[in-house]
Formats: C-alpha cells, sequence, structure tokens
C-alpha cells in the first residue's frame, strides 16, 4: 500500500475503534428526547417506573463513563463508499475488524462473539465473518461514511420473517408486524424502534428492515405511501399494550421505521427486526485525505 | 401493590409473601447464572460448586476486568432474555431450592406452576440498565467455571439491586400472562378493523 492507503487504513481503524465504544455509552439526542417523551406519557405505574428506570440508567452511564447495556452486541457496520474514495473496500473491512477487536481489549468491552456449532468464544468480538458489513457505492464522490450499530442478542433474536402472498395486501404486512410484536412481549426491551422491511427478496426484506432501525428515531421514509405505513403501524403498535418491558402500558415502541424495495409480481416478503431501547449508533464522515468527522445525527 | 426489601439468601415463608406486581429490593448475594452454565448443571450433569438452596439467580453474563488469579471487577452487569432458559425452572427449584430467578422479559407461562408448586417468584428488571445495575453490585465475591467467560457461575454481593418487579409469583399468578391475554384480544380487535 501506499503511504497515503496505510494513513487512511489507520484512520478508518481508530474510527472504527472510537465508534463502537461511544455508540456504547452515549446513545444519540434523539433517542434520549424519544425516551423522556415516553416516560411522560405513560400512564401504568410499572411502565413509568420502567422508563424512570431507563432514563435514570442513561444519566449514569453518562456520569460513570460506562456503557448503557452489558450487551455490547454484534458489531454491525454500515459503509457509503464513494467511488473515489482511495482505499479498497477489502481494505475497509481489515480496519474495521482491527478497530472492533481494539475497542474490544482496550476498553475492555464483553466479548460475544463464538463459533455457531462449537458455541467456542471466538475472542475480541470479531470471527468468521464478524464484524458485518453491509455495503452502498457512491459515484461521483471520494468520502466514505461508516455508521457502527452495536446489535444486542434480545432484540435480534426478535426477528422475523414472513413470504406474505400479493392478495395479502397491505392488510398482511400490518397484521405480521402486529403479531411479531405482541409475540415478543417483553423479550426484546421494549419500548424500541420496530423495523420493517418490505419487498425485495426475502434476505434483501430483513436487509432493509435491520436499515430500518438505524434510523434516527421518528424519520420518516421519503416514499409517501411508506411513511403513512410507518404512521399507521406506530399508532396501532402503542395500541397493543405490551407496555415498557412488557409489564404493560401505554408505550409499546418509540418508533416504527419502514424500507422498501421494488419486488416480484407474485411477492409480498416483510421482514420485522426489532431494536431495543438503547438504539445504539454512531457514525463517522471520512475524507479521501483521512480527516473524520464523527457525527450524532446520522 | 405492595413494596417489599429483602435479603438473600431467602426462605420459602418470605417468597409466599409476595404478589405479583410487588415492587421489590434486595441486598445480599445473588448467583449470576446463563445459558451455558445450566446446560453444563443440568445436560452435562455437573453439581454445581455451591449451594444454591434458598438462593437469587440473575439472568446474566457480565463485562468484567481481571484483577488477578479467580479476581474480578465488574465493567457492566446487566441481564439478559430469560424464556430462553425457562425449561431450566422447575429443576432449579425441585432439586437445588432456588428461591428466585430475575432477568428480563419475563418467562412463558410453564414456569408458573413449578414456581407455585415449590416456592419460587421471577422478578423483573429491566433491561439494557447495566449502568444502574452496575453500581449496585458491591463486590463478586466469587466466581466459578471460568473456562465458560463470560457465561460462569458469579456470586455477587448486592445493595439496594432494584427495582424488580414480581413477574410471577408462587400462587399461580404472572403479570406476563395477563399483559398477553389482553394484548391478544386487542390485537384480534385490530386486526378486524385493518
Amino acid at each position: 500500500m501506499s503511504v497515503v492507503e496505510t494513513d487512511l487504513r489507520q484512520a478508518v481503524e481508530d474510527a472504527a475503534a472510537h465508534l463502537y465504544v461511544w455508540a456504547l455509552k452515549d446513545i444519540p439526542q434523539d433517542l434520549r428526547d424519544a425516551l423522556a417523551e415516553a416516560k411522560d406519557r405513560e400512564t401504568s405505574v410499572p411502565g413509568r417506573r420502567v422508563l424512570e428506570t431507563i432514563v435514570k440508567n442513561v444519566e449514569i452511564a453518562e456520569r460513570e463513563d460506562n456503557i448503557v447495556c452489558q450487551d455490547t452486541g454484534i458489531a454491525v457496520y454500515t459503509c457509503r463508499v464513494g467511488e473515489h474514495f482511495p482505499l479498497h473496500p477489502a481494505k475497509i473491512y481489515e480496519a474495521l475488524k482491527i478497530g472492533t477487536e481494539r475497542a474490544t481489549i482496550d476498553t475492555p468491552l464483553r466479548s460475544n462473539a463464538v463459533h455457531t456449532i462449537t458455541r467456542e468464544n471466538t475472542g475480541p468480538n470479531t470471527g468468521h465473518r464478524l464484524p458485518i458489513v453491509h455495503w452502498e457505492f457512491v459515484p461521483d464522490w471520494d468520502g466514505l461514511d461508516v455508521k457502527c450499530i452495536p446489535k444486542g442478542s434480545g432484540s435480534e433474536n426478535m426477528s422475523f420473517l414472513k413470504m406474505c402472498v400479493p392478495a395479502d395486501g397491505v392488510k398482511g404486512i400490518k397484521q405480521f408486524v402486529l403479531e411479531s410484536i405482541v409475540g415478543a412481549g417483553g423479550k426484546p426491551c421494549p419500548p424500541g424502534i420496530v423495523g420493517v422491511g418490505i419487498g425485495g427478496s426475502a434476505d434483501y426484506a430483513m436487509y432493509l428492515a435491520k436499515e430500518a432501525i438505524a434510523r434516527p428515531v421518528g424519520t420518516r421514509n421519503p416514499d409517501p405511501h411508506v411513511a403513512k405505513l410507518e404512521e399507521e403501524l406506530y399508532e396501532l403498535l402503542n395500541e397493543t399494550g405490551v407496555g415498557p418491558m412488557g409489564l404493560g402500558g401505554d408505550v409499546t415502541v418509540l418508533s416504527c421505521h419502514v424500507e422498501h424495495a421494488d419486488t416480484h409480481m407474485t411477492l409480498n416478503p416483510v421482514a420485522v427486526n426489532y431494536q431495543c431501547w438503547a438504539a445504539r449508533r454512531a457514525s463517522a464522515h471520512l475524507s479521501a485525505g483521512g480527516e473524520v468527522d464523527f457525527d450524532r445525527e446520522f | 401493590m405492595a413494596e417489599h426489601r429483602l435479603t438473600f439468601p431467602a426462605t420459602e415463608e418470605q417468597i409466599r409473601k409476595l404478589r405479583a406486581g410487588d415492587l421489590v429490593t434486595v441486598d445480599g448475594h445473588i448467583i449470576g447464572i446463563r445459558d451455558r452454565t445450566q446446560i453444563r448443571i443440568f445436560d452435562e450433569g455437573v453439581d454445581p460448586p455451591l449451594d444454591l438452596k434458598g438462593a437469587f439467580l440473575l439472568h446474566t453474563a457480565p463485562g468484567v476486568r481481571k484483577l488477578g488469579p479467580g479476581k474480578y471487577e465488574p465493567v457492566s452487569i446487566g441481564t439478559t432474555t430469560s424464556a430462553r432458559m425457562v425449561r431450566f425452572t422447575e429443576p432449579l427449584g425441585r432439586d437445588h431450592g432456588v428461591r428466585a430467578i430475575a432477568g428480563k422479559g419475563g418467562l412463558p407461562d410453564e414456569a408458573i406452576e413449578p414456581m407455585a408448586k415449590y416456592g419460587m417468584v421471577y422478578f423483573a428488571l429491566v433491561g439494557g440498565a447495566a449502568a444502574l445495575e452496575t453500581t449496585q453490585i458491591e463486590e463478586i465475591e466469587e466466581v466459578f467455571w471460568e473456562e465458560l467467560m463470560p457465561e460462569c457461575l458469579w456470586k455477587f454481593r448486592v445493595k439496594d439491586f432494584g427495582p424488580l418487579w414480581v413477574g410471577i409469583d408462587s400462587h399461580g399468578n404472572s403479570m406476563y400472562r395477563d399483559v398477553q391475554t389482553e394484548a391478544t384480544k386487542k390485537l384480534e380487535e385490530i386486526v378486524a378493523k385493518l
């Protein structure tokens, strides 16, 4: 690698190491606002106490410079790579992996990664195909955006896929999302963000659901048909009464985000990916010259 | 809804006084346990290296910093989803005299009967509130089966541990069953109007 590439690889590695820990310690302002608002509108006694405890916990994490939740998750990154960014994605991946390991060892963070059959721990939150990185390539640009989404297992275990048929329509989509969230109950640490992926294929619908949970709380899809579905699902999900931590109440979800892809005329896939109340995310923008701009709002 | 303060290990008589929905704060000793720990005890038939009579079991795999041989300090100690481990409820009560199981998200309805039969309760913690819970852990006194890290068997000394709700009591009541029953009814109404 040239000197420029070496420096840039190091900048990506440093950014990843910072993002992973930052995301775990300091949850974004949009989420803090949503939790505070939820606390004020919750009327059930246990539900309100749960939300007060959550808000207090976020404050303690900040005061003690500690992570919010002990589940440091699996490290998931999304990368938007500019066509002219001078570092190849293979090297970006390597830098993200080493950055994840450094953050895990230096902090220290709990090592969650295991071989899926032997269940042996693979070390510092990396392993075969870990971290997970999603890629998007942007023409006519020379920058790199990296978003780190440490994904806890309590919420990831509450992931659901249904291949609805076209005749099920939007009604089928809504019914499946509602059934999934009622069935999940308190297990995924509600109230969180419900991510829904519709269209594409089975695998792509789930990818879209994951993209949806990584958006700032309450943002709306630019497609008005999809935005309307987000609003309707948000209202209906909060009518179910599951409530904070599944103990009953008014606030079951903080937000519902939907991402979509066009699909085959005979397909109507619906994927649900849940994000717990500790909806951790942190982003960095890197220039071709290696300057890094850390970002809370992305 | 009553409020209680309990020190663990506890007796059956103390546990029988608790009702679903009550709020509890705990002092004393609690035992950290998780999937692999219980697979070792019940599926692999290895006796736990400490007495669980009267114990409070916390579903957890803590984040820790190693200080020396067998000695750790807490970094982040929270709780995990309990439902995965429901099948261990009955043998924990019947064979080991465990009095309380704590975690988040509740235990499915199959836990209600053994909890009533053996005099046990399920305590609900706020999942994700690990920064708070870590401040309530005074010390990690002992750790067994370190090779299962972080799913070892942990002995913690705690002060003001909570808030905890009695999610399932020893009289056949479950907050989770009640919430699910209502939510399922509500779901049917919503779906009928879609």
